[in-house]
């Protein structure tokens, strides 16, 4: 056998022999899917809602087809390729299991149910009907979203029902309502291609938006640059024209920086601002309080960067901000969005095709999430529980005296307060894992333990269905119908491929029979979706979130609908804010904002400020991600990012174990050196339970406003482990703390244990 | 005719590794991606690259020529396929030969394995699995005029290895003004001290 060398010569004859090779074999060109169905649907996993086809053999669902949707073009991210694997995993739960003699163990629905209802009646009869409360989740359909809202004021009777879009989406939510009078990202995906300058701030959207990433580089395959703030040079600031590696909390500051930088070039766009807003003069005079110098020694950020993003902004005559959650995980999450909304508004942008602000909402259906009545303070279709009007409105639909519903109940991140107080004594978690999503999870867990009955809604066994009581298997998104909201406001169908395994039952059927042993089951006679759907529709009929024209039908006929959607001929609303913003006057509201700092920064011997985030391949908390073997073996455990120059005297190297501290907590994991990220900043990813938790070490401190924690900011140190110091270390530096800002800590109860940062 | 083929731009790639998990779907390697993605130096940049068959043209496919018993196969529209297994002897000429390191080989199956550009896809006019995934499309599909007319950056299908020369059916996408990627010579200019044309290593940034 030889080898013929001689056929790297340019120019040289043909020497493969396609004659005697013979044709290829024909069974090549042929697909060979006969005997499956393909069912259309979406994606389980983030905002961005991706179509796909489900392949079904058998009853299984057993493979993933491209599926051409407007906004993803057929596209998946990694994730979305295997969240099929997630129907028939062997790790799926198949009955209820009820806690005996500290185990849990396998029970009938009829026990585990009756159970539940008998405690919490015991319970509501002996401590008040708002002893027990509902978390739910926003990675449900937007069908069971509406319904624990209604199961928690209705079946229970309890004002105390939130969400895991608490720790999502909240500062977003709450600047929009106060600048535009309406909480939705205000254009679709496809205009961002217009747009000829993107300001991203605070998002990682290459890992945790990936297919968002195709309309940001047809942008850019236009000409339009791209401009990047973010602490860590990640895969889209990597290729950035201009890189802002920000200190973590210094958000305010720059984006003031920057919009002082247009006003003295003359860039605001003061015919719009007179036409359109309310409130710049205040604005205005609010960004010439800090100066430039003092701008960079907050952010660290050279001020000539400032000034340059300021102008490739300042000058481009369609500009688009993208936030998420880099700004919104802090104890200024709202004022960090309004900052990027006052920018947005400064340069006329907000209205415009492929121009203004845009939110990249988190979960599968973070949007819809939080406008079907599930939150603390809100009915469904984004109506208040404490207006009157409101109330008389969801009462009727629901067939209530309106002095029958609750009032204003405690957000997910008060609970826990509530929980470790012994106020709230049983609490259903739905969709949610509180044991990895809240900071601080030493008191999370506390507060759990003080639980009779913890009750857990899941499909896999997460870190806090291991706590519970009462475990309920559900079933998974491809085992059930319903609707989505994208991140971009576009309602999307999900649909049935397959059917729940073993007992397993889909979560809305499981509260229809829970209220029905509560004795409500008047309330609750749906035996299909479509039923809560069309209550849905009713319910929202006249509210912000205005869903009521929108069917079913209507979302396969159009690819989705866009709320507002009053009526059955309104095609939906693409784009907002085109004429009019949504308050009363049609206008828009700007508000001044003032730099402040985080609630803890570095000092003492914590010198370093601690960011939490996302990788591409796991999601949210990983209970899902982290069983689907593929996803899982690119990024097995958490890591630790931190700079060489700052490694380097610590004598820390790549791929050793170190240890990282806070006041909570500490965390042994290993680190990966590298200059993308800042020197005095460390990054982990958050989606691990257990001892590889980061929220074992993040601060519990939350936005006064709408309690949203501060998950990425607060002072660490990080030691070689065998090299950390025994002695009492001294304290970071504690900017706001319970007895300053109270309405802050909404973790903090009765004495503090004594001296947790030396315990380690 | 215009000819679909790839296009392989890596200053998009995230290292989301879609087209590794769209790979693996495929039914004829369920499990086993024939696409790979790479960090560059992890150490340094988050920067990633995919690898994929290049499909070579001039000369036409080494890997092939190579091989003993006729067993990789060449459409005649350029895809070249992966061994046919009642052909294939194991024999790794395949591996050896392949200027990329595309071809690899499944030791327990004796068999060689590679991307064949999802023939049962492309043949009837829909996109290979990876190109459909790719979130960013840092790995197109579609035809020369159509890259030209929507995208930036230069698509080069000539690779230099010193004094070897490939031209593929697949292209890469390299900065403007780019007529080959010049591997040797890229070699060349990493393993180079630092010039005056970077900076001194002072990372202006840091404050």
């Amino acid at each position: 056998m030889t080898v013929n060398k001689d056929f790297f010569e340019t120019n040289r004859a043909f020497n493969y022999d396609f004659q005697s090779s013979g044709p290829t074999p024909a069974e090549w060109t042929a697909a060979t899917r006969a005997a499956e169905q393909l069912v259309p649907t979406h994606c389980s996993f983030c905002g961005v809602q991706c179509a796909m086809y489900l392949r079904v053999k058998d009853g299984h669902v057993v493979g993933v087809e491209p599926r051409d949707y407007p906004h993803n073009r057929g596209s998946l991210c990694p994730k979305g390729v295997v969240a099929y694997q997630q129907a028939d995993h062997p790790d799926r739960l198949l009955y209820p299991m009820i806690r005996r003699g500290g185990k849990l163990q396998r029970a009938s629905w009829n026990e585990a149910l009756d159970l539940v209802v008998n405690r919490w009646q015991t319970i509501q009869a002996e401590h008040g009907k708002d002893a027990v409360a509902i978390y739910s989740g926003s990675s449900m359909t937007n069908e069971k979203c509406y319904l624990m809202g209604k199961f928690a004021r209705v079946a229970l009777g309890t004002r105390n029902v939130d969400y895991n879009g608490r720790l999502c989406m909240s500062s977003a939510a709450g600047a929009y309502e106060r600048a535009f009078g309406l909480d939705r990202a205000p254009l679709p995906m496809p205009d961002i291609a217009l747009a000829d300058t993107i300001l991203v701030v605070g998002s990682n959207v290459a890992e945790c938006f990936p297919v968002a990433m195709q309309w940001i580089w047809r942008a850019r395959d236009r000409g339009a640059r791209l401009i990047v703030v973010d602490p860590r040079e990640t895969p889209i600031a990597r290729t950035a024209d201009l890189w802002l590696p920000i200190r973590p909390g210094g958000d305010v500051a720059l984006l003031n920086a920057m919009l002082r930088v247009i006003v003295e070039d003359g860039l605001v766009d003061e015919t719009y601002l007179s036409a359109r807003t309310n409130g710049w003069a205040e604005v205005k005079a609010a960004v010439f309080r800090m100066t430039l110098e003092e701008t960079q020694q907050v952010t660290g950020i050279p001020a000539a960067r400032i000034v340059a993003a300021a102008r490739l902004y300042g000058r481009a005559a369609t500009s688009l901000i993208m936030h998420a959650r880099g700004i919104e995980h802090s104890t200024h999450g709202v004022d960090n969005c309004l900052a990027c909304i006052n920018l947005a508004l400064a340069r006329g942008q907000v209205g415009k095709p492929g121009g203004g602000t845009m939110m990249l909402t988190g979960q599968g259906n973070g949007q819809g999430g939080r406008e079907m009545g599930q939150k603390a303070a809100q009915l469904p279709g984004y109506r208040h529980i404490d207006n009157l009007e409101d109330r008389r409105y969801i009462a009727n639909v629901w067939g209530l005296p309106e002095s029958e519903l609750p009032g204003v109940g405690a957000a997910a991140t008060e609970m826990v307060h509530l929980m470790a107080e012994g106020r709230i004594r049983s609490c259903m978690v739905m969709c949610s894992n509180l044991m990895v999503s809240l900071p601080d999870n030493a008191v999370v867990q506390r507060a759990l333990a003080n639980l009779d009955p913890l009750v857990v809604v899941d499909f896999f066994m997460s870190e806090t269905a291991e706590l519970a009581d009462i475990v309920l298997p559900c079933a998974v998104w491809c085992e059930d119908e319903g609707t989505t909201t994208n991140l971009e406001g576009r309602v999307v169908k999900l649909n049935k491929a397959a059917e729940a395994p073993g007992e397993a039952r889909p979560d809305w059927e499981i509260a229809c029979d829970l209220a029905r042993r509560l004795g409500r089951g008047q309330f609750f006679p749906f035996r299909t979706v479509r039923e809560i759907w069309n209550e849905l529709r009713v319910a929202t009929r006249g509210g912000t979130a205005d869903y009521s024209g929108i069917t079913y039908e209507k979302i396969d006929a159009q690819d989705g609908v866009f709320w507002p959607c009053p009526s059955e001929d309104s095609p939906g609303t693409p784009r907002l804010f085109t004429e009019r913003f949504n308050h009363p006057d049609g206008r828009a509201r700007m508000f001044p904002l003032t730099y402040q700092p985080p609630a803890e920064t570095p000092g003492g011997d914590f010198p370093f400020r601690l960011t939490s985030g996302r990788v591409v391949y796991q999601y949210l908390s990983g209970n899902q991600t982290r069983r689907l073997g593929f996803l899982n073996s690119q990024a097995p455990e958490p890591w630790v990012e931190i700079h060489p120059n700052a490694a380097e005297p610590l004598g820390v190297k790549t791929q050793d174990i170190v240890r990282v501290r806070t006041a909570r907590g500490s965390m042994d994991l290993r680190a990966l050196v590298t200059p993308t990220i800042r020197p005095d900043t460390l990054f982990i990813p958050f989606h691990y339970g257990h001892r590889q938790a980061v929220n074992q070490l993040t601060n519990s401190a939350v936005e006064p406003t709408v309690k949203i924690p501060e998950f990425k900011c607060c002072a660490a140190r990080i030691d070689k482990v065998g090299s950390s110091p025994t002695t009492e270390l001294v304290r970071a530096t504690e900017n706001l703390t319970p007895a300053n800002a109270p309405a802050m800590f909404p973790y903090q109860v009765g004495p503090a244990p004594a001296a947790r940062s030396g315990e380690h | 005719m215009a000819v679909k083929t790839m296009f392989v731009d890596p200053s998009r790639c995230i290292g989301c590794r879609a087209c590794e998990a769209a790979c693996r779907e495929c039914d004829s390697h369920k499990g086993e991606s024939m696409i790979m993605v790479d960090l560059v130096d992890r150490a340094w940049s988050v920067a990633t690259q995919p690898t994929l068959c290049m499909h070579c043209e001039d000369p036409v496919a080494p890997c092939a020529q190579v091989c003993p018993a006729l067993a990789i196969l060449i459409t005649p529209d350029g895809v070249v396929q992966q061994a046919d297994p009642s052909r294939c002897i194991g024999c790794r000429n395949c591996v050896y030969a392949c200027p990329f390191g595309v071809p690899k080989f499944d030791v327990e199956a004796r068999l060689m394995k590679k991307c064949n550009l999802c023939y049962d896809r492309t043949s009837q006019d829909l996109k290979p699995w990876c190109a459909q995934a790719c979130p960013t499309q840092a790995i197109w599909y579609g035809d020369y005029e159509e890259f030209v007319n929507e995208r930036q950056g230069r698509a080069v299908n000539v690779t230099s290895f010193g004094e070897q020369t490939v031209r593929t059916k697949v292209y890469h996408v390299l900065p403007d003004g780019t007529a080959r990627l010049d591997v040797a010579a890229l070699l060349g200019e990493a393993a180079a001290p630092a010039s005056e044309t970077t900076s001194s290593g002072e990372e202006v940034w840091i404050l």
